[in-house]
């Protein structure tokens, strides 16, 4: 009985959690922006604006889920649900804990990541293409240029890590850092992988595809109700997903003196959520061919350096 | 017989035949990524996983991408939808069946008859074997693809630099 | 580059700052009394409409949002109406300014949002107050050599009596 109970344990526990960090996540944001700002930001709802998660959550539900006429009916419907559960499927090989995790030792856990990102891209395209709206339009196709040009410099930035572990799987990196996190011999792939992070979750300062000021609201201005929702629930679950793939990649998981492993993931996953939302509050959105220019002239030679530089010392570490 | 390998071959099939026949581009780009997807899953029951992991992430993450982006941007309309329920009317699909047919029974036989075609359901080939055989045997391969990279790199950039604009 | 980090230290050193939010229906902010908001009419020391319908104010306003009509009894005059449309008023204080007779004041009140657009003209019933408002003991009447019933000419504050243009004597 016990080995069918756990996993589905593992599994229910963990979407909804993921669920949970990604609602209480846009409260988080909306404090932190307003403290960032001199502001309290929303307080009214409950103690603190805890409540507040509830209460857009109403909001959402209740709002008229209205699908255009014009637009590509079933489509416009399979086009948020791909989004999500790409980042949900991807939380499946996170490892939390030595004990917890659904498939954190898939031995191509981080390729999984990967390929559910890749996916992740057809939910932007494919919301822009139906909706059947030329600003919609413009933000699947600015959507599919920046996810697909930043996920090789996400992926080759990673390979330092997965050279320097020797392993695929996410289970084994963290393994491999019960010394010395990655961050120190990896600072560069770290950085790369922060912002290829960002352009990946779309978040600002990259959110070409949403862009407010420049194509509506990109490729979601359509979207209403619980539609929209989960675009925005995937937005945020994709920030927690990256900053847990930051923790297990780079800062070294569940590993930590004196506290429990459950409680320096989620303290390392929260820092680096929190760092999400200074970067929002700090930087103004760049241009497009800014972006696009800066992630190949810049961030492809330096990720590749990363790898000769990484290559090398393993294999002069070796003494071959 | 491993049930899961047929169920994933079965939807690779109705999803392949549904992509040839839709008359909307954008859905037929869908199918051919949900066959891609069974693709990978197949890979992984007979025991690939970084093969079906790389065919969800080139294939179906990346190449497919470009092709739904393409369609998106040549902007097909009604009129186009119109032409390509003329192309399945007529006796147009007649001829490629057929020689498809004829060729999956010359497949079908030559899987039957083959000897060398051993199952090798359940061997796992994790990614560090794929790797030394990658650059081991196979090191030739490797490095001609590179090579047709590179110049696909270089054309590339040759096509699309700025030609007498001011940077 | 080194902007980019400087400005996420700049906002990362935001947190500490103190919050320039004003919790508005909770904490209410000080308004001067010579805050311009809501227009009330007011009335004299011995309860009479101050207003003497002298229709400076409806002249003055710069978006024509005060109308009046005059009517008048045992010599005085007072508005028989008095609307002012506060959806269309500016609250500049032009017409306190006009008033010759401090009937009509700005008060510091501006919480008058309504549901109803048409709820926002104001007829004389909301804008009478029951006191004398900034002007405590200032009764027109008093000061004016106009002759009501009770108050002969030459009787009012500071004023001389009337001169008997018939008298030889000067």
């Amino acid at each position: 009985m016990m080995p069918i109970v756990w996993p589905i344990l593992v599994i229910v526990v963990t979407v909804f959690g993921v669920l949970g960090v990604a609602a209480l996540s846009t409260t988080l944001e909306r404090r932190l922006l307003g403290v960032f700002q001199d502001r309290p930001g929303p307080n009214r709802v409950g103690p603190f604006g805890l409540f507040q998660i509830i209460a857009d959550a109403m909001k959402m539900l209740f709002k008229q889920d209205w699908i255009p006429p014009f637009a590509d009916k079933w489509v416009f419907l399979i086009a948020p649900i791909i989004g999500f559960l790409a980042v949900l499927l991807s939380f499946g090989v996170v490892p939390i804990t030595p004990i917890w995790g659904v498939a954190g030792e898939l031995n191509v856990g981080l390729l999984f990541v990967f390929g559910m990102l890749g996916l992740g891209v057809y939910s932007v395209v494919l919301a822009g293409w139906s909706s059947n709206n030329k600003y919609a339009l413009l933000g699947g196709m600015r959507a599919a240029a920046q996810m697909i040009s930043y996920e090789v410099f996400m992926g080759l930035s990673v390979m330092g890590v997965v050279m320097a572990a020797g392993s695929f799987s996410i289970r084994d990196i963290v393994e491999a850092q019960t010394n010395c996190w990655f961050i120190i011999p990896q600072c560069l792939g770290a950085v790369i992988f922060l912002l290829a992070g960002i352009a990946e979750t779309h978040r600002l300062p990259f959110d070409f595809p949403e862009g407010e000021n420049e194509i509506g609201a990109g490729f979601h201005t359509e979207y209403s109700g619980m539609k929209f929702g989960l675009f925005y629930l995937a937005e945020y679950a994709g920030v927690a997903l990256s900053s847990a793939l930051i923790t297990t990649l780079y800062l070294g998981g569940w590993h930590g003196p004196f506290l429990p492993p459950f409680l320096w993931f989620a303290i390392k996953v929260f820092l680096l959520i929190c760092f999400y939302i200074l970067l929002r509050a700090a930087l103004p959105r760049p241009r497009y061919d800014q972006l696009m220019s800066f992630g190949w002239k810049v961030l492809l030679p330096l990720s590749l350096l990363n790898i000769l530089v990484t290559g090398a010392v393993i294999l002069l570490r070796a003494g071959v | 017989m491993n049930i899961m390998l047929e169920l994933y071959g079965l939807i690779a099939i109705g999803a392949t035949a549904l992509a040839i026949t839709r008359t909307i581009p954008v859905h037929g780009l869908l199918y051919l990524v949900v066959s891609l997807l069974a693709l990978a899953c197949m890979f992984e029951q007979l025991g690939a996983p970084f093969a079906a992991m790389l065919e969800i992430i080139v294939y179906a993450g990346a190449i497919m991408v470009l092709f739904v982006f393409v369609v998106m941007m040549i902007n097909l309309g009604q009129p186009d939808q119109l032409r390509e329920k003329g192309w399945f009317a007529g006796g147009a699909w007649i001829g490629p069946s057929v020689i498809s047919i004829l060729l999956m029974g010359l497949l079908v036989y030559g899987l039957n008859h083959n000897t060398m075609a051993v199952g090798t359901v359940g061997a796992v080939i994790g990614p560090k074997a794929v790797g030394l055989t990658l650059y081991g045997p196979y090191i030739l391969t490797v490095e001609l693809s590179s090579f047709l990279l590179l110049a696909g790199l270089v054309s590339a950039y040759h096509i699309g630099r700025r030609i007498g604009g001011n940077s | 580059m080194l902007g980019i980090l400087r400005t996420i230290w700049l906002t990362f050193l935001h947190m500490f700052h103190r919050n320039e939010t004003v919790q508005y229906p909770d904490v209410k902010p000080y308004l001067s009394p010579r805050y311009r908001g809501r227009i009330v009419l007011t009335r004299d020391p011995s309860g009479e409409e101050r207003c003497v319908a002298c229709n400076l104010c409806a002249a003055a306003c710069p978006v024509d949002c005060i109308s009046l009509q005059k009517g008048e009894k045992e010599g005085r005059w007072y508005p028989e109406f008095f609307q002012i449309n506060f959806s269309r008023c500016i609250f500049c204080g032009f017409c306190e300014e006009a008033c010759p007779t401090y009937a009509i004041q700005l008060t510091p009140d501006f919480e008058m949002s309504e549901y109803v657009r048409q709820n926002l003209v104001y007829e004389k019933e909301d804008l009478l107050i029951s006191g004398p408002g900034k002007v405590h003991d200032y009764s027109f009447y008093n000061v004016s050599g106009l002759k009501i019933p009770g108050k002969n000419k030459g009787e009012a504050e500071n004023e001389a009596k009337p001169i008997d243009i018939h008298a030889l004597m000067p």
